[in-house]
């Protein structure tokens, strides 16, 4: 069982919190200000392991977390998950928020906490591990995204059709290329207001590790290893 | 109406959204918590809009203020509006908010059930999946028992994507509402071969999730998961599926011999880490099962421990860290095979991560022996020194210590050694663990009574240097040390070489700066110094040193008595009296020494640190009560000065001494060394310090320089452990030599007979301690109580998951799924009467099922006694049969003439010690009821012949386990394997209670099914009293051997399709704390029913009951008997033999018991339309007979239950207080009763094409009603 999900920045400040079980909001705060005095203190490459999680549940669980670039994604699981299996769950999730973003930074997770739930909600439900096929989840936040987009712009609904068979079409063949090229589309005509983008730039100057994307630290932090991704998952 | 809608659009774009909202917050930096303050005003602003998307929006914002820690239930309601909505993406949102917020205590939920139940049953398939997510997070019993039934039939929906989600979700259906749990499971299992992998994948993680808190509900399902773990490619799959059965194998370890061979193929040929490492879990824990069986698995440990370094050699942390955890486990059974591999985990050492070093430090506990202690302390006694972190430094710290002490300090040989390690860890600054030493100290000095000689040196040389340890402020933790310094130099100053020197060293007015709690011990402790002294001073004749000694302790001990704490000052205050007063004697020449020394006589013994809490509560003694009437609120209030008595410790007056350091402490030690220069025996007492003063040109000329703290001292005076590593090398060596020597003397004296056994390496009992050490053992009251630890927590859901799966799965018919067991289905009416009723039931009857079965032992106590006496001489064997084939061939024997068989035969289990108390019970009540068969023919008649062969199958593996050709049924035994199951199992006594509780759950669970399903209950207003179908048949216990008995309990169910088969379901509980094996059970066959067994058994040959017990543990067989006729009622003797297997002896044992057939438990529970019943009335081949019961109090209703339910009727119909009843027998003999009541008297008619069976029927009825 997964006990709770934590995703907060580099200086503690929390970007996404899911606990599968109920604790009361100072608790919960306090848990996540603890877990991050946890894993801030220790050192890149070291074993992303810890023990003591005192925090929840006492000493049969464990945190697995993973540091990309500015965030920290903390996973607190007991016994009956595999910590290596964790491990790739976690990048399953950034790599579906990569795709789901295009190019994920946290920003993305600070504006929109709400989308990124519905994509954990895809991937574990009530504690326990409901897909690990990225393709599969990313289908699922896609056709819902367009249901709530049908359910504003009724029109969409007659272009539907056309849209998932040019969907589904780009992931037979090589179409992670024309699938991007469309979120991106898409993007731009949806929520992205230029004030937005404009704070995004900003922030990306000020931060300079936030200039690479979470996923292309990942790419330089586990390439010398490669075997190491998805040594489970894919 | 447009215009509002217009309006209300445009408000709403000028509402902040979440991203306006987020925008804020970052914005005000500042006053954020003001700024969310605002913020929130106007979400409740919106909230109050009717507009739903307005809504919508501010809830989630809500969601995002709840992230960051602010508390927003009080929007609960406005989030079930929010969940109700009609679109999509509000109800997504609603949802999120809920699985955020809600809780159990959230009282809205309630609203919540329709809701999510119709979007349960949305058409559209994410309106489904997004209503499952969020009930995920949220579900409550109450949600979970109402929404069960709608949930379970998603689990077959036609999506996939809801396929998955249901089933994973029926996981917290069944933590909330572990009723669901028996029902659900059949459909479950299914989904384990789902065609889509998702969902699959979700079954097996449900399952897993399930197994893994209550493991041998599920042995039955191994065979289905070998299948899968053989076919998946899943990996996720196999990771839990491997998980799965690492928890499986130590149950049944003939599971885990199946599983090596995969699982090695699965580590050869994985290129997945993940799989590789459960994979080499598993195998670890399939080994650890096999350990004491099969000594063939060095192959597969050694596989294990060599693909295990290869992940401890890898470069990737995570990697070494996993496997350095599995190699702890392999550690506990195979330490050889671990113990080879030290060099790398002393190299774990090394490693910069911390995470891995503790792990290595847990590796290296197990992995010390008498040979190597020595050398791996002082491996880590460097990485003492080397460690930056006090975290890392006070762990290894506590390591060094329990590796030392472990198992009563079975590794050390050289408890000076062991001395000068403590002595060297005192030097380390900033610990928080000096009591950890001090108590080590104590302990040893006062067990070791040889050692206290050399302890006492070394303390005083402590006590001597205290301020090394007190300088710094930083070290205060080490003063601690002090403490038993100063404790062990004054109980054994006999031992001190220079007890002047040492009570010196206790009166410095440097001390008054320790701790209270440690200057109490000073003070004290120099008392007893002082004893001594005098005793030695007064016999010399110079009578001016005694009187210089008093003067000493006169001059130093005011500083005591103006001390602030409490317990210094009273003891500083009385022992200044004492000297004085001592003191005033010397002066009149009187001798005191002995008087003083007689204040300190005696030993002090170390007592256990359970003793305490073993002495036992005398009789009539409750600790709880008051012995006083309590005081009053107001009063405990008032009272303040609770914290007069505990130590004021460390707060004390330190800080006036610190500023002094530096010139005082040069100052104090050129004093010292003055003092040491002068002392003649100063120098003796460590070797290693004269090396130092030696080299030194004198001492007065040793410039003082400042302390550089972070270096570690080498204190003067004190002992380097490092060279007893050598000395004991050294002695080592000559002990050996010496041995060789006597050997050799032998040899010659025997002529050479035997010259092979040379210099053998060293083994651990060549080492032979380097002085006589007897370790004091610690003292425990007397009449201690045995421990019970029971550490289970009583809270964890899971035990209420402890559900029989296996009767489900195995023989459905056996005991199939009640109606009362079956999910709520909401229907218009009655349901919710219904539900209460059910649950009703439910909670009263496992206490009163208790309560019976404790009367009906002890009144069976005594006539078992005299039946087992007469009997005890018959000795049976016998073997087991129970085919298929053989039940068709009984099945022709049904119409012979009946014979009454009275021949009654006890089982014996005779105690294994001779002297025994033996209890066996016939079954009294007459609940032989059919339960299962009933239920079955409820459901269809006809069908119930067709059921024989599953059902028969379902139990022949079971019982013929001793049949040699298992060959065909190879891989489908595992499903016997859950029979024999806990074999390695060793269960608590608790474990036991835990049990029975469960048994009676089970009962009640069939008293509620049977009444529902004859249709009485929906009237029903008060709850059904609890009706059970097992009773105690048989139990017997053993004085001697301390809880040593077995029982067996009873539930005939004559049931069965060919009319002539009942069947007899035993449960076996053991309890005793031996395993109990080669369980036989037989029955003294009468002429008109027999035992089944195997072809070409004897008639007198016994059964091989199919399963041993561990202690504690129960478990059920069925044995199946032929009956001719059934048209009275019987009993048949039996006997159960078994052996009781202890650690170091087995003793074979008899149990007799009495089966008693009832005529009813021919009956079938039958259902008949009314006007069937009315035909079969008015065709005249029944003949009747009546009986009237007086004094029936119980409502009708539950009259009509209890016939139903413990005679196997089913209600026809009913009017008012008058029912038609019907049942059938196995031969097909009708049964039709009219019950009629009226003022507690009830009448019932009855008719039958038998008369004797039904006569025999009505006096069942009638016993059934005078006993209750």
């Amino acid at each position: 069982m997964i006990k709770a999900i934590l995703i907060f920045n580099n200086h503690g400040k929390p970007r996404l919190s899911k606990f599968y079980e109920h604790y009361s909001e100072d608790t919960e705060q306090q848990i996540i200000r603890e877990t991050f005095h946890l894993v801030s203190k220790r050192d890149e490459n070291v074993c992303n392991f810890l023990e003591g999680g005192m925090l929840i549940g006492g000493s049969e669980n464990k945190l697995i977390y993973r540091h990309y670039a500015t965030l920290y994604f903390v996973f607190c699981v007991d016994s009956s998950e595999s910590e290596l299996g964790i491990l790739d769950l976690i990048q399953v999730f950034v790599e579906t928020l990569d795709k789901c973003f295009e190019n994920v930074c946290e920003l993305d997770l600070i504006f929109h906490v709400d989308k990124v739930h519905n994509i954990l909600a895809e991937m574990v439900m009530g504690g326990m591990v409901l897909e690990t096929n990225m393709n599969e989840i990313i289908m699922q936040v896609d056709a819902q995204n367009k249901m709530e987009k049908s359910e504003f712009f009724p029109f969409f609904s007659l272009f539907a059709d056309v849209y998932l068979s040019v969907y589904q079409a780009g992931q037979v063949d090589t179409g992670r290329h024309r699938r991007g090229a469309r979120t991106r589309r898409i993007r731009r005509k949806e929520h992205e207001s230029p004030r937005n983008a404009q704070e995004h730039q900003h922030w990306r100057h000020q931060h300079k590790s936030a200039k690479l994307t979470l996923l292309q630290i990942v790419a330089a932090r586990w390439l010398p290893r490669p075997a190491d991704v998805h040594q489970c998952l894919l | 109406m447009a215009l509002k809608i217009v309006k209300g659009s445009i408000d709403r774009m000028f509402d902040k959204n979440l991203q306006d909202l987020v925008r804020g917050i970052r914005n005000h930096k500042e006053d954020e918590a003001k700024y969310i303050s605002t913020c929130i005003d106007e979400i409740k602003q919106e909230l109050k809009q009717d507009n739903i998307a307005v809504k919508a929006n501010a809830v989630c914002k809500l969601t995002y203020l709840q992230m960051l820690g602010y508390d927003v239930s009080w929007a609960a309601f406005n989030i079930v509006e929010v969940m109700s909505s009609s679109k999509f993406t509000y109800k997504r949102i609603g949802y999120l908010a809920a699985s955020q917020c809600f809780h159990e205590s959230t009282d809205v939920i309630m609203l919540t059930t329709n809701q999510i139940r119709k979007d349960l049953s949305s058409p559209n398939q994410y309106d489904t999946g997004v209503a499952l997510t969020g009930l995920s997070c949220f579900v409550t019993p109450d949600l979970a028992r109402d929404l069960a039934n709608d949930i379970m039939t998603l689990m077959s929906h036609t999506k996939p994507y809801i396929r998955k989600k249901a089933v994973l979700i029926m996981y917290k259906v069944f933590l909330k509402y572990p009723e669901s749990l028996r029902p659900a499971f059949p459909r479950l299992k299914e989904k384990l071969e789902d065609p889509d992998p998702g969902v699959q994948s979700a079954a097996v993680n449900v399952i897993c999730e399930l197994a893994r808190r209550n493991p041998k509900n599920y042995l039955s399902l191994a065979p289905l998961f070998f299948k899968l773990m053989t076919s998946s490619t899943n990996n996720w799959v196999l990771i839990k599926i491997i998980k799965l059965f690492g928890a499986l194998t130590p149950l049944e370890p003939r599971l885990g011999k199946k599983l090596i061979e995969p699982l090695t193929n699965l580590i050869h040929s994985t290129s997945a880490m993940s799989l590789l490492y459960e994979c080499v879990n598993t195998v670890i824990a399939v080994l650890i099962s096999l350990s004491s069986g099969m000594p063939n698995h060095s192959a597969s440990i050694q596989l294990c421990v060599q693909k295990l370094r290869i992940l401890i050699e890898d470069s990737d942390q995570n990697l070494k860290y996993l496997g350095l955890l599995a190699m702890s486990k392999i550690l506990k059974t195979h330490p050889k095979s671990v113990q080879s591999h030290k060099d790398l985990i002393l190299q774990c050492l090394d490693d910069k991560d911390e995470s891995i070093r503790l792990r290595a430090l847990d590796l290296l506990y197990g992995m010390v022996s008498k040979k190597n202690l020595m050398e791996i302390v002082k491996k880590l006694m460097l990485h003492v020194d080397k460690a930056e972190g006090t975290t890392y430094r006070d762990e290894l710290l506590t390591k060094i210590i329990d590796i030392c002490s472990q198992s009563n300090y079975q590794y050390i040989t050289n408890f000076e050694w062991y001395i000068s390690i403590l002595v060297e860890l005192t030097r380390l600054e900033g610990t928080r663990h000096g009591h950890l030493i001090a108590s080590q100290m104590l302990d040893v000095a006062i067990r070791v009574k040889a050692i206290r000689e050399f302890a006492v040196a070394q303390m005083a040389t402590l006590l001597d240097n205290a301020h090394l340890l007190t300088g710094n402020t930083q070290r205060n933790g080490i003063c601690e040390v002090l403490y038993a310094a100063a404790w062990i130099c004054g109980e054994f100053s006999e031992h001190l070489e220079n007890p002047m020197q040492t009570l010196e060293a206790m009166l410095r007015p440097k001390v008054a700066t320790l701790p209270g709690h440690i200057q109490a011990v000073y003070v004290q402790n120099a008392a007893k110094l002082f004893a001594t002294v005098l005793r030695s001073q007064e016999g010399n004749t110079d009578r001016t040193a005694a009187q210089e000694t008093s003067q000493l302790m006169i001059d130093r001990l005011p500083l005591f008595v103006q001390s602030a704490n409490l317990e210094v000052q009273e003891r500083a205050s009385c022992i200044l009296q004492l000297v004085k007063y001592i003191q005033k004697l010397q002066q009149k020449d009187v001798e005191v020494a002995e008087e003083v020394n007689a204040l300190f006589a005696g030993e002090l013994n170390p007592v256990a640190p359970k003793a305490q809490k073993k002495v036992p509560v005398p009789e009539g003694l409750d600790l709880d009560a008051w012995i006083n009437e309590p005081p009053s609120e107001s009063e405990s209030e008032d009272e303040k000065p609770r914290t007069m008595f505990t130590r004021e410790e460390t707060k004390h007056s330190r800080p006036r001494h610190t500023e002094v350091d530096e010139k005082e402490l040069a100052k104090r030690r050129e004093v010292r060394k003055q003092e040491q220069a002068s002392n003649p025996f100063y120098i003796k007492s460590s070797p290693s310090s004269q090396k130092v003063y030696q080299e030194a040109p004198g001492v007065d000329h040793i410039p003082v320089v400042q302390i550089d703290l972070s270096v570690p001292l080498k204190v003067p005076g004190l002992p380097m452990s490092d060279q007893y590593v050598k000395l004991e090398e050294e002695r080592r060596q000559k002990d050996r030599a010496d041995k060789k020597k006597k050997e050799k003397k032998k040899r010659k004296e025997k002529g050479g007979r035997r010259g092979k056994r040379d210099s053998g390496p060293e083994s651990e009992e060549d080492i032979t301690p380097a002085h006589m050490v007897d370790i004091v053992t610690e003292e425990m009251p007397e009449n201690a109580l045995p421990s019970d630890d029971d550490d289970k927590d009583p809270n964890d859901p899971h035990k209420a998951l402890d559900i029989d799966l296996d009767s489900l799965v195995a023989a459905a018919r056996r005991r199939p799924l009640a109606d009362s067991e079956k999910l709520p289905v909401r229907s218009h009416r009655s349901s919710e009467a219904l539900k209460t009723m059910a649950e009703e039931v439910e909670v009263v009857a496992p206490q009163e099922a208790k309560k019976k079965g404790g009367k009906e032992k002890k009144e069976k106590k005594k006539d078992k006694e005299k039946d087992r006496k007469k009997s005890k001489e018959e000795k049976k064997k016998k073997k087991h049969k129970h085919d298929e084939g053989e039940e068709d061939l009984m099945g022709g024997q049904t119409e012979e003439p009946m014979v009454q068989s009275e021949t009654t035969n006890d089982v014996v289990a005779p105690p294994p010690t001779t002297t025994a108390e033996e209890v066996a019970v016939t079954a009294v009540t007459a609940p032989a009821a059919a339960a299962a068969a009933a239920a079955a023919a409820a459901a269809a008649a006809a069908a119930a012949a067709a059921a024989v062969p599953p059902a028969a199958s379902g139990s022949a593996p079971d019982s013929e386990p001793d049949e040699p050709k298992d060959a065909e049924v190879d891989e489908s035994k595992s499903s016997k394997h859950k029979k024999k199951k806990q074999k390695k199992e060793k269960e608590e006594k608790d474990k036991k209670k835990k049990k029975k509780h469960h048994h009676h759950r089970h009962h009640s669970d069939g008293a509620g099914e049977e009444s529902v399903q004859n249709g009485t209950v929906e009237e029903e207003e008060e709850p059904l009293p609890p009706m059970s179908n097992y009773c105690l048949l048989a139990e017997n216990s053993y004085i001697k051997m301390m809880m040593e008995d077995a029982d067996t309990v009873c539930d005939i169910q004559g049931n069965l399709q060919d009319g002539s088969q009942v069947v007899v379901s035993l449960i076996f509980e053991n309890k005793c704390d031996s395993f109990l094996k080669a369980m036989e059970f037989n029955v003294l066959d009468s002429l008109n029913s027999r035992l089944q067994r195997p072809d070409g058994a004897g008639p007198h040959d016994g059964l091989t009951v199919p399963f041993q017990l561990p202690p504690g543990v129960s478990n059920e067989a069925r044995f199946v008997f032929t009956v001719k006729s059934i048209v009275m009622p019987q009993k048949l003797k039996g006997t159960l033999a078994f052996i009781v297997k202890n650690e170091d002896s087995s003793t074979h044992e008899k149990l007799d018991f009495k089966l008693h057939f009832t005529c009813t438990s021919y009956l079938i529970t039958t259902p008949c339309y009314s006007d069937a019943f009315a035909k079969l009335l008015e065709s005249g081949d029944l003949k009747a007979s009546s009986v009237k019961l007086e004094g029936i109090v119980m409502p009708f209703p539950h009259l009509l239950a209890r016939i139903c339910f413990h005679h196997h009727f089913s209600v026809v119909e009913r009017i008012d207080s008058c029912a038609s009843m019907y049942s059938r027998s196995i031969q097909g003999h009708h049964v039709c009763l009219l019950v009629k009541t009226a003022d507690q008297t009830v009448s019932i008619d009855a008719k039958c094409d038998e008369p004797s069976l039904l006569s025999n029927v009505l006096d069942e009825i009638k016993l059934t009603f005078s006993q209750c």
